[in-house]
């Protein structure tokens, strides 16, 4: 039995050797590659340019709020359609508002979390050659490219870009003529997230399949890295929710350019003009689209919550505390994040009965938020810390998630939300806890993953300059946000200046524009360390973090088909750090049980490695 | 037990007893076809509680197209059966009834659009009739899917070898037609009632 084994494993290493002889062609290889480990990288090149596309949008909408009415010469001189005489022109403002949310949620946090870290970390954590499709694969990423070429057209054609938020809210959204963009900017994002759905499905089968079926000899279910657990949580999350709001999409075509009325109300008058229209509900829009909505800030959180987990274990040499706790609040967090849609429309007109109900469902979520909190913390008790620019990044996330989610608990209660809703108060919660923990778990996973994606350690110091800057920049742009809303300054305002009341908040928002700017420019420090260290780091060698999972047993960077040498043969959980009675402080996933002397006691969350409930 | 002991190794993880993949994705994928039809269809329940408009009157010809589709699911199920009994002949033939009896099904939802249409009712003439239009059509776009996938696992049925290596090839292929098959009751039955 182990001797068929063997040598069907050594039969399967000849076979990966004969096939890395004939080298596929450059374009086979880097572009329209179906190894996943290109594709992964491909999805984190594009991601990190949107980022910057998104970043750039975000400045200028932080320059029209703290100099409202000001005439920058140079930026009209560049962009003469959207500045008048050098100042902003509020449909162009309501544009960047619409394209820097709707980039940044969906081209940006999705597409990295899931679709950089996904493709390139599942195969490897789990022990496979590749993912189970990788032509569906391939063309899952290649469908990005168009739509954000799609997406960015919208700038350019008659009317401009959309100016009606990431939420595309009916009836702004569904009819021609309501706003500026509502023409075919807004037919342009709507196609553009159809094409992004289609890629986003393809990519969600592919992760789930792989996980249930590629896993290495070994792997139970209970053994894999938190890393894939939560991938695999949010594929399952993005498989569910995404056809909600390809159902919507679908309808506000129809309404736009068919005539039909899904989202439109009986008597509306947009412009002056009575619509023929009767017997739509605008509210049907929002409770479709939320309930996509929510579960994607999930889709997107829960990836970055795995990474971190993986990041706090290995660079505080300690196991996970409570990995089973981990994973079964990932699937509660999951769970519940269908239930908790209606939060966003307490003031859309709700029946207070069922606000309520939102209310619980909302305040229950806080339940295995906590669960992880403190795992993490618990985690960091008493270890012997490596504060590696990763690790940094891992901790950040840990004190954005919890200084967000705080006020998310504030937000939940129908009472509070009637005076928070759309004012700074949200734009600050969800910049915490979205925005900037979800890039903070971005960042861990980069520093961390860089040395097996390019062979190649990024320069620590650098890493650790661009945290603090980060750190301190993302506290200093979004906490103050907080006083703004309790002022009342409303989000998506143009202008804050023709508000009597708001007027005292210039110096507030000025601030805030200065952070903001210093926390733009800082992450010209990350793509400059990125870019030298890919052609100068130190060599990183396979395993330079002395991690124990599996994607370390690969050399740096993996070949084709990810193995040098037999496939991984799994014989723990992925957590085996300062195993009391090991020699060294790390006990590899593919460590057999005699090479480890266990000293008795074996850590609580060690007992849930070996269970045999795959 | 101990982390790791050496007992859980021949149970954990290994590719032997999994489902194959095909099998897998086409749950997910009706996983995801299904909620959306959730969003179509609970948009539609909630609308007709709130706003009642006339409803379309439903042509007659969509109950001989149920039949239809009832019966393609029937003569899948029979060649299956065939497949697995071992005969690769009827087993196709019976491949080839299912083709055409869903293609029938949608040469009949194109017809009872097309009298409705002559009898002045247009997608966007009322609510109801705008949600008739969206859940038929969509519902016979991803029957096409399934029209699709058929030929495939037709053609790879032909190429076949025995008729083992067939029935592999329909089981996802079927799994995926009796749901739209199912669905298509579903829908109807809404339509008819609300
Ligand atoms: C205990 C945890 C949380 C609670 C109780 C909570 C609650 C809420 C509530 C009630 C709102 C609606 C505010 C309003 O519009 O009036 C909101 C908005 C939002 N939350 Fe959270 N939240 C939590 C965690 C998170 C997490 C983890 C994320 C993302 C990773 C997130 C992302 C968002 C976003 C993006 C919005 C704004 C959406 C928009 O209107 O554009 N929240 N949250
Ligand atoms: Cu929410």
């Amino acid at each position: 039995m182990e001797a068929a084994i063997r040598s069907e494993r050594a039969a399967r290493g000849r076979e990966r050797a004969s096939r890395s002889h004939h080298e596929p062609s450059f374009v086979r290889k880097y572009i329209f590659s179906t190894d996943h480990k290109v594709i992964g990288i491909q999805y984190l090149l594009t991601s990190l340019f949107m980022a910057l596309v998104g970043g750039s949008m975000a400045m200028l909408v932080r320059l029209q709020l703290a100099w409202p009415g000001k005439a920058w010469p140079v930026l009209g001189a560049v962009f003469p359609d959207a500045f008048r005489d050098g100042v902003m022109r509020p449909d162009f403002y309501y544009a960047l508002v619409t394209m820097h949310g709707t980039i940044m949620v969906f081209f940006v946090l999705t597409t990295i979390l899931s679709g950089g870290f996904g493709n390139y970390l599942i195969p490897l954590q789990i022990g496979a050659g590749d993912m189970a499709f990788p032509v569906l694969n391939m063309v899952s990423y290649w469908l990005v490219p168009p739509a954000i070429i799609v997406l960015m057209a919208a700038f350019f054609v008659e009317g401009g870009a959309p100016g009606s938020g990431w939420t595309a809210y009916a009836p702004l959204s569904a009819v021609e003529g309501s706003a500026p963009g509502s023409g075919l900017g807004q037919t342009l994002w709507l196609i553009s997230l159809a094409l992004l759905m289609v890629s986003f499905l393809m990519g969600s089968l592919n992760y789930i399949t792989t996980v249930l079926n590629l896993r290495a000899r070994g792997m139970a279910m209970l053994r894999l890295p938190l890393t894939v657990w939560a991938l695999f949580v949010a594929a399952i999350l993005s498989l569910l929710s995404f056809p909600v709001l390809t159902a919507a999409a679908v309808m506000l075509l129809f309404d736009r350019h068919f005539g039909t009325s899904f989202f439109l109300p009986e008597g509306l008058v947009v412009g002056g003009r009575a619509l023929e229209v009767s017997g739509g509900d605008p509210l049907l829009w929002q409770h479709l689209f939320w309930f996509l909505g929510h579960p994607e800030v999930y889709i997107i959180i829960v990836p970055a919550m795995g990474i971190v987990s993986e990041v706090l274990a290995t660079h505080a040499r300690k196991p996970v505390f409570g990995y089973r706790f981990m994973v079964g609040s990932l699937m509660a967090i999951a769970f519940l994040s269908f239930l908790v849609w209606g939060h966003h429309m307490f003031t859309s007109g709700m029946h207070p009965l069922l606000g309520t109900a939102f209310m619980t469902t909302t305040l229950i979520i806080a339940v295995p938020s906590a669960v992880k909190t403190f795992n993490w913390l618990a985690t960091l008790w008493r270890a012997r810390i490596r504060f590696t620019s990763a690790m940094l990044f891992a901790i950040g996330f840990v004190s954005l998630f919890v200084t967000g989610g705080l006020t998310g608990m504030v937000l939940g209660s129908p009472a509070a939300n009637t005076y928070f809703h759309d004012t700074y108060f949200v734009v600050a919660h969800f910049h915490l806890v979205m925005g900037s923990a979800a890039l903070f778990g971005v960042f861990a996973g980069i520093y961390h993953w860089f040395p097996k994606m390019f062979g190649r350690l990024m320069n620590e110091g650098l890493g650790r300059l661009h945290f603090w800057l980060t750190f301190v920049g993302v506290y200093a742009t979004f906490f103050p946000m907080h006083f703004l809303g309790a002022a009342g300054m409303m989000r998506r305002v143009f202008s804050p200046q023709v508000y009597g009341f708001l007027q005292q908040l210039e110096p507030l928002n000025v601030a805030i524009t200065a952070s903001a700017l210093g926390l733009g420019l800082a992450q010209f420090l990350f793509v400059y360390n990125f870019g030298y260290s890919l052609f100068r780091g130190a060599r990183a060698g396979r395993n330079p973090w002395q991690a124990t999972t599996l994607e370390w047993y690969a050399p740096s960077p993996p070949p084709h088909g990810n193995w040098d040498e037999a496939p991984p043969v799994v014989h723990r959980w992925p957590y085996d750090y300062s195993l009391p009675g090991a020699g060294e402080d790390f006990v590899p996933q593919t460590a057999p049980e005699p090479a480890v002397v266990l000293a008795g006691g074996a850590p609580a969350g060690g007992a849930a490695g070996g269970g045999e409930g795959a | 037990m101990k982390p790791g002991a050496a007992g859980s190794r021949a149970s954990a993880g290994g590719a032997e007893g999994r489902l194959p993949s095909g099998r897998i994705v086409v749950w997910l994928l009706l996983a995801a076809v299904t909620m959306m039809f959730v969003a179509f269809t609970s948009s539609y329940v909630i609308h007709r509680a709130q706003v009642p408009s006339v409803a379309v009157p439903l042509p007659g010809l969509l109950w001989l197209n149920t039949l239809l589709l009832l019966a393609s699911s029937a003569t899948l199920e029979w060649g299956s059966a065939e497949f697995r009994r071992g005969s690769a002949a009827p087993g196709r033939r019976a491949l080839v009834a299912t083709l055409a009896l869903g293609l029938g099904f949608v040469a009949g939802q194109v017809a009872a659009w097309t009298r409705l249409a002559a009898a002045g009712v247009f997608l966007h003439s009322s609510p109801h009739s705008s949600f008739f239009y969206l859940l038929t059509g969509v519902h016979g776009l991803h029957l096409l899917g399934g029209v699709v996938a058929l030929a495939v696992v037709l053609s790879r049925a032909r190429a076949a070898s025995e008729a083992g290596q067939a029935l592999r090839a329909v089981g996802p292929a079927a799994t995926y037609w009796h749901f739209m098959g199912g669905l298509w009751v579903y829908l109807f039955a809404l339509l008819f009632w609300l």
